[in-house]
């Protein structure tokens, strides 16, 4: 289990010192964070990491499940995409459904903590278990333009919290309660983002038959439409008229995804007969999606639709030029001509990769802004510290607190 | 080297840290980016005004305010971006009064060019106001002279740095930054006080003001 002193190295030991006054001021009080699930997906991967690190600074952190069978998380998943503002069917049934779980839950949960802080929908309705203490609801989804019956059907809940978070601005609503914007973050320790050795980079690529005699153009994504493959293989072509290079696409395995599947395919498809493009259906596995990363010239993410799109933040902190869509979280990361590039098209994706392969200087100093941009805002030591400020605001409602 | 002048009250650092709270207001146009600015809280203004220091601290020189960036960027309108962005913000001691020359800036500037409330901003590129939430804590930091005062200036981080710097005179309103309100006050270094506070910290990146500083004091010591 890595250590809150090993981040020193990286963001420096007054940053440390810093989560540790604040994890101070946070003494006596009982963190309760509930979600609904211990392994897979975003939120318990982050709450895996940030429970240890809390518990390390001082600060009395727990982390409780709540139950749901099959079709209750059927229900949640319809909830889920309709968020994100994918046509669903949803019906009565579906939220009574949700509703009898629900009740399950609110008797069965031991609510225990000064502060529950009560991740995405599926545990939502424990507010009812409101009493003096204190509630947080964290929406990690893209709720941007959500599916307004399923967003009622959850502000009824939501009204009751003390406060809400988001992870982008285009996520907030005007709301009766207060609301915080609070970035997810990457672990520069993990695997998919440590250093790593060059010999461990060539094998990698040597794995996969990549050539490193002309710069690689990579969008590491899982195959999926809304992060727009044939797009990146267009943008590519357009480039490749100009700019001998190559091209890796690269993702999660789609065996269970039947629209996974087909868009791999199409991406296939299209880059038929170009020995210079790699489609690589990765296992999951981190240290390869870091070498890769790591071997790149640009980095693209020419997503259509995106929740926060942290693999920017990912190729930022390898100080890579990045061409990414302005959408979701993705401004936040890189700002355009700054610390990477943005663009609105294919036409303006291949631009964008041209001036960064014809302009290295460039490409380098936004790479290198990048990193520090990440190094400020988006590591898990920034996550951390606003996490224990959003606790402590749930006793002040100044805008400028003296602790 | 001058002799050191014990100050007849330490200077205790404090730092502070920042939390970005929703307002769920957005704007799509300059007509609705001006009428939200003359509404919004003061912590609003300061937040836009003063975020991109933070958030972009290695850039340099020149970082623009989120209003300047939006209308560039979202709107296309260069020229009012630059009007924005080379608003002297040391020339304002408060929100009030810079928040009053942001909107007549846009004001003005429509006047001149009616056509520029047409323009709007495309879907997920509008300009969502955000609060500045600040928390403000005493450090362990207490300099008695101004030998202990450059030590402790290297060692503190860019948010105790901030704090004394833009905070204090903007947003608490004092007028001056918290170093030469000491280094007048308790130190009696007119001339040392006013070099600093003579100092752009906007067209400068935090690291660089912090050099600045360190430079300008440790050459007052040796006299």
């Amino acid at each position: 289990m890595v250590k809150i002193e090993e981040y020193a190295s990286i963001v420096g030991q007054p940053i440390i010192d810093d989560l540790k006054l604040l994890a101070g001021r946070l003494q006596g009080k009982v963190i309760q964070n509930i979600n609904s699930t211990s392994v897979g997906g975003g939120v318990a991967e982050i709450l895996s990491r940030m429970v240890p690190i809390m518990k390390e600074l001082g600060v009395d952190t727990k982390w409780d499940l709540i139950k749901g069978g099959e079709q209750f998380f059927e229900v949640t998943k319809k909830f889920h995409n309709a968020l994100h503002g994918k046509q669903e069917v949803i019906d009565q049934h579906d939220f009574d459904i949700f509703l009898e779980t629900s009740k399950k839950n609110i008797e069965e949960v031991n609510i225990y903590g000064d502060i529950v802080f009560v991740h995405d929908p599926q545990p939502i309705a424990l507010i009812k278990n409101k009493n003096a203490n204190k509630w947080i609801w964290r929406c990690h989804i893209d709720v941007s333009e959500p599916d307004q019956k399923v967003w009622e059907f959850l502000m009824g809940f939501i009204i009751n919290y003390d406060s809400a978070v988001f992870s982008a601005p285009s996520f907030s609503r005007k709301m009766p309660i207060r609301q915080f914007l609070i970035s997810p973050s990457i672990d520069p320790l993990s695997d998919k983002n440590k250093e790593l050795p060059q010999e461990v980079i060539d094998s990698v690529l040597r794995k996969y038959g990549i050539l490193q005699d002309k710069p690689i153009i990579t969008q590491i994504s899982r195959f999926d439409r809304l992060k727009d493959p044939v797009g990146v293989i267009e943008a590519y072509q357009q480039v490749k008229k100009y700019n001998d290079c190559q091209l890796i696409l690269a993702g999660g395995t789609a065996a269970d995804d039947p629209e996974g599947i087909a868009v791999l395919e199409e991406a296939r498809e299209k880059a038929r007969q170009d020995p210079d493009i790699h489609i690589l259906l990765l296992p999951q596995n981190d240290i390869e999606v870091n070498a890769l990363q790591r071997a790149s010239t640009v980095i693209m993410q020419k997503s259509i639709k995106e929740g926060f799109g942290l693999t920017v933040a990912e190729a930022l902190w390898k100080a890579k030029p990045v061409v990414a869509s302005g959408v979701g979280g993705i401004p936040l990361q890189v700002k355009h001509k700054y610390s990477g590039l943005l663009c609105h098209s294919i036409e303006g994706a291949a631009f964008a990769i041209k001036q960064l392969l014809n302009s290295p200087g460039y490409a380098k100093k936004l790479g290198e802004n990048g990193r520090e941009h990440i190094r400020n805002n988006f590591l898990l030591t920034r996550h951390l510290r606003d996490y224990m400020l959003l606790f402590l605001s749930l006793y002040y409602q100044e805008d400028i607190v003296y602790l | 080297m001058a002799e050191l002048i014990k100050a007849k009250e330490p200077f205790k650092f404090c730092t502070r840290f920042h939390l970005s709270e929703l307002t769920g207001l957005r704007a799509s146009t300059l007509g609705q980016l001006l009428d939200l600015i003359k509404e919004v809280p003061g912590s609003c203004i300061y937040h836009h005004t003063h975020r991109f220091l933070q958030q972009h601290q290695y850039l340099s020189p020149e970082p623009p305010n989120d209003f300047a960036y939006w209308v560039i960027d979202a709107l296309g309108e260069d020229r009012l971006g630059e009007d924005l962005a080379s608003i002297d913000t040391m020339q304002y001691s408060t929100i009030r009064s810079l928040r009053d020359k942001i909107a007549s800036t846009i004001e003005d500037y429509l006047k001149i060019n009616p056509l520029a409330k047409l323009r709007f901003a495309h879907p997920g590129e509008e300009f969502y106001f955000i609060k500045s939430v600040s928390f403000v804590l005493p450090t362990d930091y207490i300099a008695y002279n101004l030998a202990d005062f450059v030590e402790i200036l290297r060692k503190i981080t860019m948010d105790t740095i901030y704090f004394h710097i833009f905070e204090a005179r903007l947003r608490i309103e004092k007028q001056s930054n918290d170093f030469s309100n000491w280094i007048e006050t308790s130190l009696g270094d007119k001339k040392l006080a006013d070099e600093i506070s003579g100092l752009d910290p906007y067209t400068r990146t935090l690291e660089d003001l912090r050099a600045a500083i360190i430079r300008i004091t440790e050459k007052r010591i040796k006299g």
